[in-house]
């Protein structure tokens, strides 16, 4: 090159060509960047040998390995479903009240039902099951239970769900708006003996009347509730939608009532019965007490 | 004459502001609506303008201090550039923090406008296309006419080119925090934007084209064939994946041209070589043109330049669908996507090793040139970042990274790391420069700039490493009876301590910024800052100029 010159501070020859006073040295490529080019080049070809790679006519190389990334899911699956597999059978055999007796497989059950809980329950309850006395979903961590805490209580709402439309055998109840049925005087007398209840308030005799004549029949004559007809317990100290007076107000006037979806359909048996032993770890689980046992006792034998 | 013409302008104005209105009321949506009037009131200003004869870009020109008098080369828009750089940075950067906060504390959401979704692309936009984009056109225009001792060809499409580019700025910030995006992230603007853009990016290849064609140099230099590469793959990457069919031509909404999986492997072809063209060879270009400068040194090797722009043009186009492992995308995509990353590694390096190779002989000019330890620094970060790519992209690598924060922490070591950095320090070359200034106002303020930069780069990069590997761990943690340990929940409240932490990173680099623009704002007003002298390159005005030599002054 014609205009080419040493470089004193690096000793280098210059390219020859100057741009506003810009010159290049004339230094080759450092080796070990070159021999690390060549080393990923070789990777790269190894690699796509080895995994499917090159599209042809209709499909692509397969890879002498003959992986794919649905086998490899496909694998991890089995794996995992066969490692589910003698849980899952053991819980299919156990009466889910039984289900104490076997400690082992409790555990199990619970740890199984606390992942599923995750995935399909948090959304509502939350991921710690403390509900939300905005949203009117239950806290699932306490002793209050609106349609009973054994298990196989617990298992019947998760199977069958709670006002789920279209599902026959859910449990079902309605409170009935009372929208203009009381003057505001009513009104206040009612809230406060829906207060007094759990001792918030004095007593007062008019609520105490309008609440024997209109609420009794299923929250009790002492606010105790009924499982049956999920009515609510009032007279403890926790609330599902809020315990002031213009909480109590709204749910009298215009009753909002918690649905809940059928899971029978979505989960298999199992996980349901995961599900339940989860839920009734969380603190307020109830035990199992067999009813019927004198067959001349009709019982109703939804749990 | 004079009159003629400004009524000739005032006609035009006129036309597209009548063509808005129309538009504006009878747009099938109400954000079309909205841009519509923006454009036209736009036009109603410009119509104004012209009319009274009142020339706002002259007024400008003196409230910011512009040198009178023809240069010898065009800088004119070069100095716009350079303002806009800086004012899109800062305002970028803001909204920067101002997400990060958002992630951190959620209750900063306040819908509609200021929701996370709608504010999110006007960052990655604003410091992407806004400041990173004003910067390479700006730079490109600076660097290709000192290089090819030649003025711009066409002096009033660049004109258009750098105003142009701004309304396409506008039209998508302003299309964001209305709710019009169509989803493709990096390219969110809608249709009418992107023709808009295409128009621009045209005249843009013409200006620089044109400039190269009119050269009096024998040779182009490699910072140019980096800015061509930049500008030439820019425009095919943004027609392709941007390719959709409008519901309607009154409204804002449109289809994008190919569905499903090979939709998403097309935007991420696109998105990948928007980082690998826009943000590595373009900012390879200024790094090419700036750093032999200022260090007043030849570039290291004119080899390795050769190879290391040919293999990284060649295999960066390759690597696109590393961004879709474990997708829907076929297998043999994945394979080849990661392989084209894995050979990418040592050519995206060999611009590293030209670059801080550069200084052998110069060396001791990191400690006493602030200008040029930013640039060194910048150049770190390229490495870093260019290696953590290839390693990212290792299928069982990304198996845990992917859908993490360390993708996002990745990001920012290389955006504010790299091209932050390798900004700042070609707009504290180029200012004095520009305007005739015999230093910046403060050297010592530029170091200052620098460790706000770097302390910030660091609290954010290390804290999204740890926040990434924590959260795909936890995605992935089994316990040991066979189920998943983590909610989904469970992960975010595990990295808010990290979030506060990124987000506080994010305030010393907007600091930094903020620093910067005051020293820029000086600089301009023409005032040295009363400091201990630190090193600078020498500036010769007299050579600066185009050749064949002008008639002595």
């Amino acid at each position: 090159m014609a205009n080419s010159r040493i470089d004193p501070a690096t000793g280098t020859e210059t390219v020859g060509h100057e741009w506003d006073g810009i010159e290049e040295l004339d230094t080759p490529m450092p080796r070990w960047w070159l021999w690390t080019f060549y080393l990923t080049i070789v990777f790269a070809i190894g690699y796509v040998i080895a995994y499917p790679a090159w599209p042809m006519v209709d499909r692509a190389t397969k890879g002498v390995l003959n992986w794919s990334s649905r086998g490899d899911l496909a694998r991890d699956m089995d794996a995992a479903e066969q490692a589910r597999t003698g849980v899952h059978e053991a819980l299919s055999r156990v009466p889910v009240e039984r289900l104490p007796d076997d400690s082992a497989l409790l555990a199990q059950a619970v740890a199984g039902g606390r992942a599923a809980f995750q995935v399909h329950c948090t959304q509502c309850h939350g991921s710690g099951g403390a509900g939300s006395q905005r949203l009117g979903y239950p806290n699932l961590n306490d002793d209050d239970w609106l349609w009973g805490g054994d298990l196989r209580a617990i298992e019947f709402t998760l199977v069958n769900g709670i006002r789920a439309p279209g599902h026959d055998d859910t449990r079902q109840s309605q409170m009935p708006p009372f929208e203009g049925v009381f003057d505001p005087v009513q009104m206040e007398a009612l809230i406060d003996h829906v207060l007094a209840l759990s001792g918030k308030a004095e007593n007062n005799r008019q609520g105490a009347q309008i609440f024997a004549d209109n609420c009794a029949a299923c929250h009790g004559e002492a606010g105790g509730g009924s499982r049956a007809l999920g009515a609510p317990r009032l007279n403890d100290a926790i609330w599902l939608r809020g315990s002031t007076r213009e909480d109590i107000r709204r749910q009298i006037l215009n009753p909002r009532m918690g649905v809940m979806p059928a899971w029978e359909n979505r989960l298999d048996p199992a996980t349901i019965r995961m599900l339940a032993a989860y839920v009734h770890s969380l603190g307020g689980g109830e035990d199992f007490i067999a009813k019927a046992d004198d067959p001349a006792v009709e019982v109703d034998d939804r749990p | 004459m004079q009159a003629e013409a400004a009524l000739g302008r005032a006609i035009l104005w006129f036309a597209i502001l009548l063509m808005s209105i129309i538009v504006a009321a009878t747009a099938a949506d109400h954000g079309f609506a909205v841009q519509a009037g923006i454009v036209a009131l736009v036009a109603l200003v410009l119509m104004m303008m012209s009319a009274t004869r009142f020339d706002p870009v002259g007024r400008a020109r003196g409230f910011f201090r512009m040198p009178e008098g023809a240069s010898r080369y065009d800088d004119d828009v070069i100095r716009w550039g350079v303002i806009a750089t800086m004012f899109w940075g800062i305002v970028g950067f803001l909204v920067g923090v101002f997400i990060a906060a958002q992630l951190a504390f959620p209750q900063l959401n306040f819908e509609p406008y200021l929701n996370f979704g709608r504010v999110r692309p006007l960052h990655t936009s604003a410091v992407i296309f806004a400041f990173g984009g004003n910067a390479l056109i700006a730079t490109s225009f600076y660097v290709v006419q000192r290089t090819c001792r030649a003025q711009l060809a066409f002096p009033a499409l660049a004109r258009f080119v750098f105003w142009g580019y701004q309304m396409f700025i506008v039209l998508a910030a302003s299309g964001y925090l209305l709710g019009i995006t169509q989803s493709k992230e990096y390219a969110e603007p809608e249709w009418y934007v992107d023709i808009w853009l295409t128009i621009v990016w045209i005249a843009y290849g013409a200006v620089f084209i044109g400039t190269l064609v009119r050269r009096h140099e024998p040779h182009i230099y490699v910072a140019n064939w980096f800015y061509l590469a930049f500008i030439v793959t820019i425009a095919m990457l943004h027609v392709v994946n941007n390719l959709a069919v409008p519901v309607s031509f009154m409204g804002s909404r449109s289809y994008s041209a190919f569905a499903g999986v090979q939709d998403a492997l097309t935007q991420w072809w696109y998105g990948h070589n928007a980082v690998g063209f826009f943000l590595t060879a373009g900012f390879l270009a200024m790094m090419y043109y700036f750093v032999p400068k200022q260090a007043e040194r030849p570039v290291y090797s004119y080899r390795l330049s050769i190879i290391h722009f040919w293999s990284l043009i060649f295999l960066y186009i390759w690597a696109g669908p590393h961004h879709l492992h474990y997708t829907a995308l076929p297998d043999w995509a994945q394979t080849l996507g990661m392989v084209f990353s894995v050979m990418l590694w040592m050519p995206s390096w060999g611009g590293m090793i030209n670059g801080l190779m550069t200084l052998n002989g110069a060396w001791d000019k990191v400690r006493t040139d602030p200008i040029i330890r930013m640039m060194v620094m910048a150049l770190a970060f390229y490495g870093m970042s260019t290696f953590e790519g290839p390693m990212l992209s290792i299928k069982s690598v990304n198996s845990l990274s992917h859908y993490t924060d360390w993708t996002i922490g990745h990001v920012h070591s290389g955006a504010l790391g790299w091209n932050g950095m390798i900004t700042f320090a070609c707009v504290y070359y180029l200012v004095p420069r520009l305007w005739r200034r015999e230093r910046m106002f403060s050297l010592r303020m530029i170091n200052w700039h620098f460790w706000l930069a770097t302390v910030g780069i660091v609290f954010y990069a290390a804290s999204m490493w740890v926040a990434g590997i924590t959260q795909g761990l936890m995605w992935r943690e089994y316990g040991a009876d066979g189920y998943l340990v983590n909610n989904f929940v469970d992960t975010v409240a595990a990295l808010h301590p990290m979030y506060v932490m990124r987000a506080f990173g994010g305030l010393l680099y907007l600091s930094g910024g903020a620093i910067m623009a005051w020293n820029v704002w000086m600089t301009m007003a023409g005032r040295l800052r009363d400091e201990k002298p630190m090193r600078d390159a020498a500036y010769d005005p007299a050579a600066d100029r185009p050749l064949p030599a002008e008639p002595a002054e």
